[in-house]
């Protein structure tokens, strides 16, 4: 094949749901090339999810079927794709930018003499070259990015940036694609996931919440985040640097490694709008953003934007809150 | 047991970024630089892990000279020594060239064990470490929360998704790249701030180390993301705005 392989992922025998994104992303690049696309699937025992992708408009699934490849390792999985990737010789190799891609696909890259376009968040063929959007500096600027050298190139596509319902049906022919692993190649000893204590705080079912990020600056300054919160009758929740430095428990923690809300409202006090946090939150329907930088990425996505110092905006915004429900 | 630390220069958080008239990276003069943040927590762990473990632990920089100002930081916190390559225009590196040209100052040193950031906060690529230890031939894991030696490897605590974690054993030598926010990282003392101007600080350039990075990916343009909402800026002083947006939310969104 000389078009785009779009290399899918499951976790314990179940989609990543960003997988079908991936491949709308394949799709529509194939199609805007003139060109065929092809999914793969790896693991062990994967006869049901590839029947699955057959429902798919693919020129062909390809399974790659091993035992060795059961458990997620990078050596495997880098071997197991190598060896598709040189069988099927696509232009373009395709990924959902999930945990596990930014394992392994950097290193698969690399054998190909290549660097993987990471976190696309939209791509676009001019002049039959493409060109992949990926952001910089945390999302304050986006850059339009080239492959060059000979292909394969590969790229992943973030979480959120493509949509799933937008994959065309149809029906393909499924391949088995046979690899050869040798146990001895795999050098990490990987045990079972596992999961920490259960969340005590479900933030998914929140109406409002207010959620405090690190333009608060200290522990002692949550006091008016807290007051905020209650005025509106609101959860508190926050982003990551705020639960690591044990200001608030991981559980209020919003974001890819936190809890996915949609509340009714959001308000983001001192968040700078990093995509891990976006991810999150961005389903929720009006979005608030309170920031003393005019060009945070947060106002991308808000619907309401202050820009200044929260310090004087959350107490006046408390009270107007208070005076409102009187 | 010898580790390496792999640590960025990268603009300064609040930093207000200006895109070059080239229209490929930002303007340099105007910003202020400082460690790239996952970076200072791998430093940390590398420091933890020598400090039980003995050995020596050598940051390695790829960047211009003003990122000299970053590797003292480094060893003012306790880095014994430093290998700074000399590279202007990082903004022109892919990661696979980043790593070629880290690659070939390891060779040289022959770690134990590499820690890297897993990503960068200016590029954001999340690819160096990974490229690196394909380069070197050697195992890795990533998004490392927790490391800790077991008898002649290391036992590690990764990040998945979804609140989920994992073990993983590999052998030395090996790479991690190490998650922000894992520990809570130390201040430099005015002794190590002293001391930090004694330790060695080995400059070399690419051509030096007999490489010439050839990057495949290149940037051709870098502009202001597009606005995905049509965001209301609300203006005015802070009671007033406090009253518009309640207001707003109440007739308008109807979330109150
Ligand atoms: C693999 C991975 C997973 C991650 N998972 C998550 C996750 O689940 N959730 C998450 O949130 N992050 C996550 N992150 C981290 C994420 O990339 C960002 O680093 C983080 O979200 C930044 O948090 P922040 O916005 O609070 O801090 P910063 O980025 O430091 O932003 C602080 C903001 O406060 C503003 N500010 C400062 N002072 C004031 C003031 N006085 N008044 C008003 N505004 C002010 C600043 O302008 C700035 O915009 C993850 C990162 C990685 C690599
Ligand atoms: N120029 C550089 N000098 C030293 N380390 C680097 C450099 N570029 C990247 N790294 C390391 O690689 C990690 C990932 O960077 P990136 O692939 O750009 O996201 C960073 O956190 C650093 O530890």
């Amino acid at each position: 094949m000389s078009g785009v392989l779009v290399i899918t992922e499951q976790f314990r025998g179940a989609w990543r749901p960003i997988s079908w994104e991936a491949l709308a992303a394949g799709q529509q690049l194939a199609s805007q090339l003139g060109t065929k696309a092809g999914a793969a699937v790896l693991g062990s025992g994967i006869g049901t999810l590839a029947q699955e992708l057959a429902g798919k408009q693919l020129d062909r699934v390809y399974t790659v079927d091993h035992e060795l490849l059961a458990t997620y390792t990078a050596d495997a999985f880098t071997a197991a794709a190598e060896q598709l990737v040189r069988q099927m010789q696509p232009e373009y190799v395709l990924f959902p930018h999930t945990y596990q891609v930014r394992d392994f696909a950097p290193k698969l890259a690399a054998r190909f003499q290549q660097a993987l376009v990471s976190d696309a968040t939209a791509l676009a063929v001019r002049g039959g070259r493409v060109l992949f959007t990926r952001q910089l500096f945390q999302g304050k600027l986006n850059a339009d990015v080239s492959c060059g050298g000979p292909p394969p190139w590969f790229a992943s596509v973030q979480a959120g940036a493509f949509r799933a319902d937008q994959v065309r049906p149809g029906s393909a022919a499924i391949e088995a694609v046979p690899v050869s692993l040798d146990p001895a190649l795999i050098r990490t000893r990987a045990e079972e996931p596992f999961r920490e204590a259960q969340r005590a705080v479900d933030l998914s079912s929140a109406e409002r919440i207010v959620s405090v990020g690190r333009g608060i600056r200290e522990k002692e300054n949550l006091g008016i985040v807290e007051e905020l919160a209650q005025a509106l009758d609101a959860e508190l929740a926050a982003s990551r640097p705020i639960c690591d430095n044990g200001w608030l428990p991981m559980e209020r923690q919003v974001g890819s490694s936190g809890q996915t809300v949609a509340p009714k409202l959001y308000v983001a006090v001192g968040i700078s709008g990093a995509i891990q946090h976006l991810v999150g939150m961005k389903g929720a329907r009006t979005i608030v953003a309170i920031n003393k930088d005019a060009n945070a990425p947060i106002f991308e996505i808000a619907d309401y934007g202050i820009a200044g110092d929260l310090f004087e905006i959350v107490p006046a915004l408390t009270e107007a809150v208070k005076k409102a429900k009187g | 047991m010898k580790i390496l630390v792999a640590i960025k220069q990268v603009p300064a958080r609040d930093s207000q970024l200006r895109v070059q008239s080239s229209g490929r990276w930002i303007e340099q003069q105007d910003v202020s630089f400082e460690i790239n943040e996952p970076d200072a927590y791998a430093l940390e762990a590398g420091l933890q892990l020598s400090e039980k473990a003995g050995g020596e632990v050598v940051v390695l920089c790829a960047g211009p000279a003003g990122a000299a100002q970053t590797i003292r930081e480094a060893l003012a916190k306790g880095a014994h020594r430093a290998i700074h390559i000399e590279q202007d225009d990082l903004g022109a590196l892919d990661p696979l060239a980043a790593a070629q040209l880290l690659a070939a100052a390891v060779r040289t040193e022959a770690p134990d064990l590499i820690l890297t950031g897993l990503q960068s906060d200016d590029a954001g690529y999340g690819q160096t470490g990974v490229v690196l230890a394909e380069l070197l031939g050697l195992p890795h894991a990533t998004i490392i929360m927790q490391a800790e030696q077991s008898g002649s490897g290391i036992r590690v605590k990764r990040e998945l998704e979804d609140g989920w974690f994992q073990h993983i054993e590999m052998p030395l030598p090996a790479l991690l790249t190490i998650q922000s926010g894992i520990s809570r990282l130390r201040y430099a003392t005015l002794m190590g701030i002293k001391k930090a101007r004694t330790k060695e600080i080995r400059r070399v350039t690419a051509s030096d180390l007999g490489v010439t990075p050839a990057p495949v990916l290149s940037i051709e343009r870098i502009y202001a993301p597009e606005k995905s909402k049509q965001t209301q800026m609300l203006e005015g002083a802070a009671g007033e705005v406090a009253a518009k947006l309640v207001e707003k939310l109440k007739f308008e969104a109807r979330v109150l």
